[in-house]
């Protein structure tokens, strides 16, 4: 069988592999290093010192996956229900569904909290073109 | 048939990359647009809508002017537009593709577009004219793209098409109908709150999009060995002359309604618009431009001999495109925004980022109506002298 | 069983075309997901709740330009509406968002006046802002409901949704609606902004709220409770016992534009009032 206008195949085939492996091979070499989310916030550390152990409005596990859909379905029941309590499957407390206000203000640190996860998944949410973000003190522990 | 778009000669090369060259320009100050916002533009508090939003409202009405086409044809078996009426579906599926983007251009947060589909409103007129917008893109290019393939054969058309074809006769005239209502519905505005506002669509609609036909049938004539039929294009310019006396005519009436009630809140804005308001006059000199070129066209559109004659026909659209265009793609939105809800007249003009935006998206419907046409041309070349029956 | 090339090609781009559905579809299903439930929502015992908010102004008894002032700031201040100024310190009438302001009585009631009113008549301030319609325009034609009725009476703005059509600011017989051209933290002061409260970003459509964050924690709007003893009321025209209701059945109060249908809930008292 003969492969008609094999040469512009070929030179094609290649430029496409290129073009596709490109993400690959560039970052070769590179250090991406894990995301290492911290909690250590001066609002965090007085809940745990009130109540003996840091804990969110849900567990660990089911804000990790859950977050953003919780943050949509806080944002509908606060927008549009005018409902702003909010009862935590976990604890049983009631919280205040606002991201400024709740959620930020115990993640009082984005840089080191939420920007981890967030840039190592490539991920810009923009949530923080409206909602402010706090101003960040130079956190010097770890 | 796709191909054909991509096998042409030296001259549709250079018009490709002139237009290509526009859009280009005009992609990239709607990337400024995009990442300033739409401060880059003239609109303001004040005058929220402007010439995107004008542009937009115009071409839905170019767009809706193929159905004066294609009713003679397949409603009434007027065989002499058989080789015409490929232009008006092609002139149609350019025109809608306009509209979109302009919408896009317009809009504040366009990445947000799905909300449109994702929490339909069956209330808002904007809901119902995005899905008779894609509607009718959807119907003309399917019909468009099945009765040229048709011809390319040699055979007629698959009967099915003919459901389509019939469905977009009212569809045409449905898309031009919400888009008015997007207007003559708000109690806000008085220049717009109109019953005719829907008939003048429909009549500056039937005048400027077969005006523009006619224009593009004798270029294609010149231009390739495709000649769509002087009997057909004086019969697109019979039409043209009733739509625009039409026109003329709804528009007296608004101005009758306007000035006989002496209700101020129906008059100023008319007088923004031709005489000046409360020291404001920037659009009377387009305004006039507008009325003259109206009459002028009408004049030589009504008498047969300047209408037979197909030098001052082209004469004539031109002079009605572009009034129409003046009238319908600007001063129908600024004066219904000026004066304002506090009768105070603020005003408005483009900024040179946003005509260039302008041209980008006229220059990409140019090119995606030279590709279309390119293809309608090439078959026609090849099947010529052949009569199918539909 | 033997296919020819175009049969082929046919089955593998419907099947392509089904599959990237079916993977899309899965992919955002939580979009079509519930909301919350029932038992993750406690209404707050604080919130003030009403069948249909309204509000009753009062201009004889704002005595000076200041008291004026202080309401328009006590809402814009609070909801981090953005202050474009010119570079001689005047209003930058081009990107301008407002919330609540000052109009002379001759614009705030167009067509009411007559040549033999004096200036001082025509131009006597009168406080507007979004009137939270009954039958609003606005709401009509909103193709995404980002604006919207709340059961309350409300006519609530969901900056989230809005695709900054403008089409609410075309239809809004009074000019309540503003819109950010360009970003709005150019012109909002970081160091005074109020932190509990979000601002918003360019291209959405923004209006008064009727304070629906402070309702819901149990304070009255901003702009009620800065002004002057008096000048203001916000309450549920539906309960007999409020106070607008009282001074609505009780005295001469005017709306914008009523002719038009809209059903305005901001009244303006005729004559001053007693009530305090």
């Amino acid at each position: 069988m003969k492969l008609y206008d094999g040469g512009k195949i070929i030179v094609g085939l290649l430029v496409f592999i290129g073009i596709a492996t490109f993400p690959f091979y560039y970052n070769i070499g590179r250090v991406n290093t894990k995301p290492e989310p911290k909690t250590d916030t001066p609002v965090i550390k007085e809940w745990e010192k009130q109540y003996g152990k840091k804990e969110c409005v849900e567990s660990k596990e089911f804000m990790r996956a859950e977050h953003m859909q919780l943050l949509n379905n806080w944002r509908d029941s606060v927008v549009r229900d005018m409902n702003r309590q909010y009862v935590s499957m976990a604890s049983g407390k009631l919280f205040d569904m606002s991201l400024q206000n709740s959620c930020l203000h115990c993640h009082s640190n984005k840089k080191q909290f939420c920007d981890q996860c967030h840039n190592y998944m490539a991920v810009k949410p923009y949530c923080f073109d409206c909602h402010i973000q706090p101003i960040e003190k130079e956190e010097t522990k770890s | 048939m796709l191909e054909k778009a991509f096998e042409g000669g030296k001259k549709y090369w250079s018009w490709m990359i002139f237009l290509g060259a526009l859009a280009a320009v005009g992609v990239y100050y709607y990337i400024q647009q995009f990442q300033y916002g739409l401060g880059l533009t003239g609109m303001h508090r004040d005058v929220s809508w402007g010439l995107y939003i004008g542009q937009f409202t115009f071409l839905v009405g170019v767009a809706a002017s193929a159905v004066m086409l294609v009713i003679p044809y397949y409603l009434h078996d007027f065989k002499k537009f058989s080789k015409i009426v490929i232009l008006g579906e092609f002139l149609a599926i350019s025109a809608v593709t306009m509209c979109i983007l302009f919408i896009f251009a317009d809009m504040g947060q366009p990445m947000r577009i799905m909300n449109v589909i994702l929490h339909p409103s069956p209330n808002s007129v904007m809901f119902w004219d995005s899905v008779v917008l894609s509607g009718y893109l959807a119907i003309n290019l399917l019909v468009g793209w099945v009765t040229l393939s048709a011809d390319r054969k040699g055979v007629p058309p698959p009967t099915w098409i003919k459901f389509f074809i019939y469905l977009s006769i009212p569809w045409a005239i449905s898309i031009h109908t919400v888009t008015a209502f997007l207007y003559s519905g708000l109690p806000a505005r008085h220049f717009w709150l109109s019953a005719v506002m829907a008939a003048r669509f429909l009549a500056s609609a039937f005048s400027a999009g077969p005006a523009l036909l006619i224009i593009l049938a004798l270029i294609v004539r010149k231009i390739s060995s495709f000649d769509p039929g002087k009997e057909a294009i004086q019969a697109v310019g019979k039409i043209v002359a009733y739509a625009m006396f039409t026109n003329v005519f709804l528009l007296g009436l608004e101005f009758f309604t306007a000035f006989y009630s002496g209700i101020p809140g129906h008059a100023s804005s008319f007088k923004y618009l031709y005489v000046g308001l409360e020291g404001h006059a920037e659009l009377v000199p387009l305004m006039w431009v507008s009325t003259v070129l109206a009459v002028i066209s009408l004049a030589m559109l009504v008498f047969p001999a300047t209408r037979k004659n197909e030098g001052s026909l082209a004469f004539a659209c031109v002079a009605l495109f572009i009034s129409l265009w003046i009238d319908k793609g600007f001063g129908l939105i600024i004066g219904g925004f000026v004066p304002n809800p506090f009768e105070e007249v603020h005003t408005y003009w483009p900024t040179m980022p946003e005509s260039l935006i302008t041209l980008g998206v006229w220059a990409i419907g140019f090119l995606i109506l030279s590709m279309l046409y390119k293809i309608a041309i090439s078959v026609r070349e090849r099947t010529a002298g052949i009569e199918i029956d539909h | 069983m033997s296919m020819d090339r175009r049969q082929f090609l046919k089955i593998a781009g419907i099947s392509s075309i089904l599959g990237f559905g079916a993977s899309v579809a899965s992919a955002t299903h939580t979009i079509w997901e519930k909301g919350l439930e029932p038992p993750q929502v406690e209404p707050n015992k604080d919130a003030l709740n009403g069948k249909r908010w309204a509000m009753v102004i009062d201009m004889s008894k704002f005595k000076t330009e200041e008291d004026i002032k202080k309401v328009a700031s006590a809402c814009h201040q609070t909801h981090n509406v953005p202050d474009f100024r010119n570079p001689d310190g005047t209003v930058d009438k081009k990107y301008e968002i407002k919330w609540i302001w000052e109009e002379p009585y001759e614009r705030t009631f167009p067509g009411a006046e007559n040549k033999f009113m004096s200036e001082h008549i025509k131009d006597m301030p009168f406080i507007v802002l979004c009137n939270h319609c009954d039958n609003p325009p606005c709401v009509r034609v909103c193709p995404t409901k980002a604006t919207f009725k709340l059961s309350n009476g409300i006519t609530m703005q969901d900056m989230h949704r809005c695709i900054g059509c403008r089409f609410c600011m075309a239809a809004c017989p009074y000019g309540s609606r503003s819109f950010n051209w360009i970003d709005p933290r150019k012109a909002i002061n970081p160091v005074t902004e109020n932190k509990a409260y979000p601002t918003r970003t360019k291209g959405v459509v923004e209006k008064c709220t009727f304070c629906t964050e402070r309702l819901q924690a149990g304070k009255i709007p901003a702009c009620v409770e800065a002004a002057p003893k008096g000048a203001m009321f916000f309450g549920d025209i539906e309960d007999q016992n409020s106070e607008v209701r009282k001074i609505v059945t009780s005295q001469l109060t005017i709306r914008r534009k009523p002719e038009l249908g809209t059903g305005p809930a901001v009244y303006y008292l005729i004559g001053g009032s007693d009530h305090a």
